[in-house]
């Protein structure tokens, strides 16, 4: 699904220059759920917005679902990112004067579908993620971990080949945490490929394969044994 | 430009909108002023200039009054102040010579200019009017609504020099029952009878003549007051496309030279010139009408910046959520259009709010002003003017959009998205 070779990215400040990523090289398969672990620093939320054509790497390849992610300009990138990519952020990133069910329609929006197609669509994904009930709330009417399933459900209502989530349990406290790696463990069993952008390592430890980052490159790649979160909850 | 058309993209622009309500209020304000002030400025001038065109529409534009004085100058051996005196040969010698002159019409009165006013008589009623020796033309300069089964003193009238008279409502009123039908009636001018052949509708807007005033042959005033050939003054119509100013000069040097004058005796013959006054006040409402425009449009377009710098400022506190609906699969080019539009839409729902506002006071004003001594009357803005503004608005409201648009696709996503 994502295949990653030779990375390089580096960021001018001023007269110095931060290597971020040096050489970066991995490949994701369909189905998987993966951890990017690595301290502050370690070039992981670089990587994932190179993943996610938020940001451009300044040498290597990037190919993702066959198709070679190259020359972007914005244009294209916003094409590739509402077919391909779906994004979970840790602040959420709702619009707060957008309802639940509006902001689960917007990736919809830009897919040029009508807007009660949309609206049908949300509900559905709203569903799945168990909150049909809130779909009329405005962001700042919902708790924490609602908002992420919001976030969640809306990166999943346009289908994406990828789902990226950056830091999803940043912000939300452990119990919450545990009921949004529940949420997005059970995606994963639906057959879709994730990764998640994480310091933490129990929520690294609910994924199915850990990407360790440090100083720009990859110093240990392991499958491990998933530990369900619905265990925690 | 298809989405301009598209249904989806107004109900999000609309939702994006309507949902900031405070923010749109105040955008909005600024160019609902602007249109208003547009609209109720030049709708009152126009008003203004309606209100003039109307007090000037019974009488003859380019029309003026001559009469004679006396001389101030010595010339070809007659001494100052002689006492000068119009004669009917005036008027065709004046018609002959200057060819921009359309319509004379000598005329003579009694009752005005300090001669006492005719005792007009019947039965035991009785009451003093004055009384006007008039051609037919007169009415071409200075048109008379006769009221219906009425007429005008015609060429037959003159001809025969007919005891006939047009009578003003007023004289009607006074001097008739009120079911009685003045026509064919008989009226005594100074011990004369006259048969009533109209009554003259008073027109007040007019602002000359009155109510009371009598209109008999040129002919027939001139056997009962023996005044010979003598004119009290001209009214005269120049043709519409003359030097009004320019006709009275020529008719003046006529005159002088007619009646002996010294060429540079200025003050022989008096004149009012109504063309001169006339273009004065049209001239003024011309003016007042220009300024409407230019500060009208100077509102609007003061309004329509408020417009940009809210949505410059509100681009800054969206960047976030632009970063979001890019990370989302927007297109630069659906960010900026959604920017652009929402200013195009605001300044239109403000333009169309302003011009209802503005049209209601306008309504409100026509109704204030229906009943005083002043000219004015039906303030109004034509349609092209305000379809004008509405364009103007538009098109600087694309203008002044595509600056936060294009501040808002300047921020890259990622850094939109960093931004707390």
């Amino acid at each position: 699904m994502i295949e990653i070779k030779d990375l390089h990215k580096s960021y001018k400040m001023g007269s110095n220059s931060l290597h971020v990523l040096k050489g970066i090289n991995f490949s994701v398969k369909e189905g998987e759920l993966v951890a990017i672990m690595g301290s502050s620093g370690s070039g992981k939320s670089t990587l994932l917005n190179i993943l996610g054509m938020l940001d451009e790497a300044n040498s290597g390849e990037y190919t993702l679902d066959g198709v070679p992610i190259k020359d972007l300009n914005e244009t294209k990138a916003a094409k590739y990112r509402n077919k391909f990519l779906g994004f979970v952020f840790q602040s959420f990133n709702l619009i707060n004067y957008k309802n639940a069910m509006e902001n689960v329609a917007l990736p919809l929006y830009y897919q040029k579908m009508g807007r009660k197609e949309r609206q049908e669509k949300a509900l559905k994904y709203l569903g799945q993620v168990g909150l049909t009930e809130w779909a009329t709330h405005l962001p700042n009417e919902l708790s924490g971990g609602q908002k992420q399933r919001v976030a969640i459900a809306r990166a999943m209502a346009a289908e994406p080949k990828v789902l990226l989530a950056d830091e999803p349990t940043g912000a939300l406290d452990s119990t919450t945490s545990f009921e949004v790696m529940d949420l997005i463990q059970k995606i994963n069993d639906q057959g879709n490929t994730i990764l998640v952008v994480t310091h933490e390592d129990d929520i690294a430890h609910m994924c199915k394969r850990i990407v360790h980052l440090k100083d720009g490159v990859i110093v240990k790649d392991e499958k491990v044994k998933q530990v369900r979160a619905s265990e925690y909850v | 430009m298809r989405f301009i058309f598209d249904r989806n993209t107004w109900q999000e622009i609309f939702g994006s909108i309507s949902k900031n309500k405070i923010r749109t209020i105040i955008t909005i304000i600024g160019v609902l002023w602007g249109i208003f002030i547009y609209i109720a400025l030049s709708g009152a001038a126009k008003g203004m200039d309606n209100g003039f065109e109307s007090m000037f529409e019974s009488i003859a534009r380019n029309s003026m009054f001559v009469w004679a004085q006396s001389t101030s100058m010595p010339h070809e051996g007659y001494k100052t102040g002689r006492q000068l005196q119009l004669k009917l040969e005036d008027a065709t010698t004046m018609e002959n010579r200057i060819p921009e002159l359309q319509y004379i019409a000598p005329r003579n009165v009694k009752g005005f200019f300090g001669s006492t006013p005719a005792s007009i008589g019947r039965a035991n009623k009785s009451g003093s009017y004055p009384v006007f020796g008039d051609f037919p033309v007169f009415t071409k300069i200075a048109p008379k609504k006769i009221y219906d089964g009425g007429r005008f003193i015609n060429d037959e009238d003159i001809d025969q020099a007919r005891k006939v008279a047009v009578i003003g409502e007023r004289t009607q009123q006074e001097l008739f029952e009120k079911d009685e039908d003045p026509i064919g009636g008989y009226i005594k001018i100074d011990d004369v009878y006259f048969q009533v052949v109209g009554v003259h509708k008073f027109d007040a807007s007019g602002g000359f003549g009155g109510d009371g005033d009598i209109f008999i042959p040129f002919t027939t005033f001139r056997r009962l007051y023996n005044t010979g050939d003598d004119v009290g003054w001209f009214s005269i119509a120049a043709h519409d496309d003359v030097d009004v100013v320019k006709v009275e000069e020529n008719i003046k040097a006529l005159l002088r030279n007619l009646h002996r004058v010294h060429p540079e005796d200025e003050r022989a013959f008096g004149s009012f010139n109504l063309g001169e006054a006339f273009n004065r006040i049209i001239g003024f409402s011309k003016g007042i009408t220009f300024l409407s425009l230019i500060v009208g449009i100077a509102t609007i377009l003061a309004g329509v910046i408020g417009i940009g710098n809210i949505l410059l400022i509100s681009v800054k506190e969206r960047t976030k959520e632009l970063g979001v609906r890019r990370a989302l699969g927007a297109t630069p080019a659906e960010v900026r259009n959604q920017i652009i539009l929402e200013s195009v839409f605001l300044t239109m729902i403000a333009g169309i709010i302003g011009i209802i506002l503005g049209a209601a006071t306008l309504s409100l004003i026509n109704s204030f002003t229906q009943n005083i001594d002043f000219p004015y009357t039906n303030p109004t803005v034509p349609i092209p003017y305000v379809l004008g503004a509405l364009a103007i608005m538009v098109i600087l409201g694309t203008l002044i959009g595509l600056i936060p648009a294009q501040r808002a696709v300047s921020i890259k996503p990622i850094d939109a998205l960093r931004e707390e």
